[in-house]
């Protein structure tokens, strides 16, 4: 407390003063954005700085229809929530047995997961698609959602592996003094303690999932499987400097991952600061 | 006896690391390896044979094809600015936001936020504020700034690039820095006080040496989305003007989807990893000689 008189001098007011200036700046994007997706296309032209003259909330409907909106969100959020459990409950699993189980093959295949983080999309696109459509997976949800398995697999099992060295062993062996299974071991004492981390995990992965473009567009055909960018991305060219329309389809593709954001903000800021210790 | 405790045990290695090794060499290994066969092939994708082609891709890329190396120094050239202006600024973000501000919560929020949205959808929203929201801002304010043809010309697409870029991953950067600087024992920093150093001189001599760990992580992520561009120019420029801005992922994908080529395709891929795994490499090793253990 013996920097409340401190707080109030002029160098700390001028400080805030540039900071919330710079903030305005960020934010000018949005407003530019959500004040022109309710302008005709004639005020957009005219100023797009200005306030809206007249209110075009059809906009929003034809967006919202040209899009098929809660189709895609419902699709993106099958993708991003069985993607994201999956890999959380495989690779804790995985990562616990090859810190618990130190033999050759897991050593290998520790080596080769940390290889494989550098390792840039584009380098596996081309066969990865060809594997996938040659498993029959192709252009359906499944087949998208074991890509994201196998592409997340690394990053997911290197932050669980950093933890779980860290979780004491004693528990483990007084439990499996006690006659519990090793299945029961790792289920009822070593996952709840890995909670953090797994916290962690899920929102480092559902950022990268929920935005993903690239993946999805290679894998999907089908209008109806649609993910979120892959409608906006559709939806902006075939209206392309259609901004009356394209505005608010840009708009209703960043409202839910904005909403999660500001839901769950404490938990996100934690689990990144968490997340890159780990690194 | 031994025999069931033994199998036992496989069988938990198996039911344990087996499903997501497997998915791991389906769609990461097997694919990586393939890639790295087609390389040496001239398959373009469609035709059930391909024809062996040596080393003629890599030797093509590098003698004949002015657009790899274009995307390689475009891509170079956003890596470096995109890694310093980010981490100066997220640094410069997290030195003030953990002074006591009043509005210190709201603005960390404020300046993460444009991390939580896509590089497409962020590219898309940034193309409308190129084209439509400065021609407004400079009829408004005169400054010549905003009337550039900021998505017209090949230098100021470049930087129309970095801006996105810089507005997107500073906060996330700040948010590791916020962080490392909390972690730091106010003790020290008040014995530099009582020391006689100045603010300067206490950031320098003690808290940027506290904060390398961090310093090396935020290296590592900006370089490594940086050099992996691919969302943002897509949505924003489409690579353009005449691929002034298109990256080496942009051009990896246009090689095997647009023209098909999915021999050289995959040379250009092989060659893109083995860049950013060594510069990867090379980076941690640098930073990591530079952190100091308390």
């Amino acid at each position: 407390m013996e920097t409340t008189a401190k707080k109030w001098n002029m160098p700390m007011l001028l400080v805030e003063l540039v900071c919330i200036l710079l903030a305005i700046v960020f934010l000018v994007p949005f407003y530019f954005l959500l004040v022109n997706s309710i302008k005709s296309y004639g005020d957009i032209l005219s100023d797009s700085a200005a306030l809206p003259a007249a209110l075009q909330w059809s906009n929003y409907r034809e967006a919202w229809n040209a899009t098929n909106f809660p189709h895609a969100f419902v699709n993106s959020l099958v993708v991003t929530v069985v993607s994201n459990l999956l890999l959380a409950f495989l690779c804790s699993m995985c990562a616990y047995k090859m810190v618990r189980n130190n033999i050759l093959y897991n050593r290998v295949l520790y080596v080769a997961l940390v290889a494989a983080m550098v390792i840039p999309f584009q380098a596996i696109m081309i066969p990865l698609v060809q594997v996938v459509s040659g498993l029959g997976f192709m252009d359906s949800t499944a087949g998208l959602i074991l890509a994201y398995l196998g592409f997340g697999a690394p990053m997911t099992v290197f932050l669980f592996h950093g933890f779980v060295k860290s979780v004491p062993i004693d528990l483990e062996e007084a439990s499996k003094v006690d006659g519990t299974s090793p299945y029961g071991t790792f289920f009822r004492i070593v996952l709840p303690l890995m909670q953090p981390i797994i916290v962690t995990v899920i929102i480092l992965n559902t950022l990268w999932i929920w935005n993903d473009y690239l993946m999805p567009s290679l894998i999907l055909q089908d209008p109806a499987l649609r993910t979120i960018p892959i409608a906006v991305y559709t939806f902006f060219g075939q209206y392309t400097k259609q901004w009356d329309l394209a505005l608010p389809g840009l708009v209703l593709g960043i409202t839910p991952v904005v909403i999660f954001f500001l839901a769950m903000q404490k938990y996100i800021i934690e689990g990144i600061a968490q997340g890159s210790v780990k690194g | 006896m031994m025999d069931r405790k033994k199998r036992s045990r496989l069988m938990q290695q198996f039911i344990f690391v087996g499903p997501t090794s497997l998915f791991f060499f389906v769609i990461v290994l097997i694919p990586f390896f393939l890639g790295l066969y087609y390389s040496f092939t001239s398959w373009n994708g469609i035709s059930q044979h391909t024809s062996w082609a040596g080393l003629r891709n890599y030797l093509h890329i590098f003698t004949k094809d002015p657009s790899f190396l274009n995307s390689f120094w475009f891509t170079a050239k956003f890596t470096l600015f995109g890694l310093v202006l980010t981490n100066l600024l997220g640094f410069a973000l997290a030195y003030v936001l953990t002074r006591k501000l009043f509005t210190r919560n709201v603005l960390r929020t404020v300046f993460f936020v444009p991390h939580v949205i896509g590089g497409l959808l962020l590219g898309f929203i940034w193309q409308f504020i190129f084209v439509r929201g400065f021609a407004s801002l400079g009829a408004a304010t005169g400054w010549s700034f905003f009337n550039l043809p900021w998505l017209g010309t090949e230098s100021t697409a470049f930087w129309a690039v970095v801006i996105v870029f810089v507005w997107q991953n500073a906060g996330y950067l700040m948010v590791i820095y916020i962080s490392a600087i909390n972690n730091v024992p106010k003790g020290l920093l008040e014995a530099s006080k009582v020391d006689g150093a100045g603010r300067l001189q206490t950031l320098r001599h003690v808290m940027i040496p506290l904060v390398m760990p961090a310093v090396t992580v935020c290296l590592f992520l900006s370089i490594s989305w940086s050099f992996k561009v691919f969302d943002l120019n897509l949505a924003l420029t489409k690579g353009g003007p005449f691929k002034a801005t298109e990256s080496v992922a942009l051009n990896i994908y246009n090689e095997a989807y647009t023209i098909s080529r999915f021999g050289m395709g995959s040379a250009k891929a092989i060659i893109f990893f083995i860049i950013v795994a060594v510069i990867s490499m090379l980076q941690v090793r640098a930073t990591k000689k530079r952190e100091v253990e308390l």
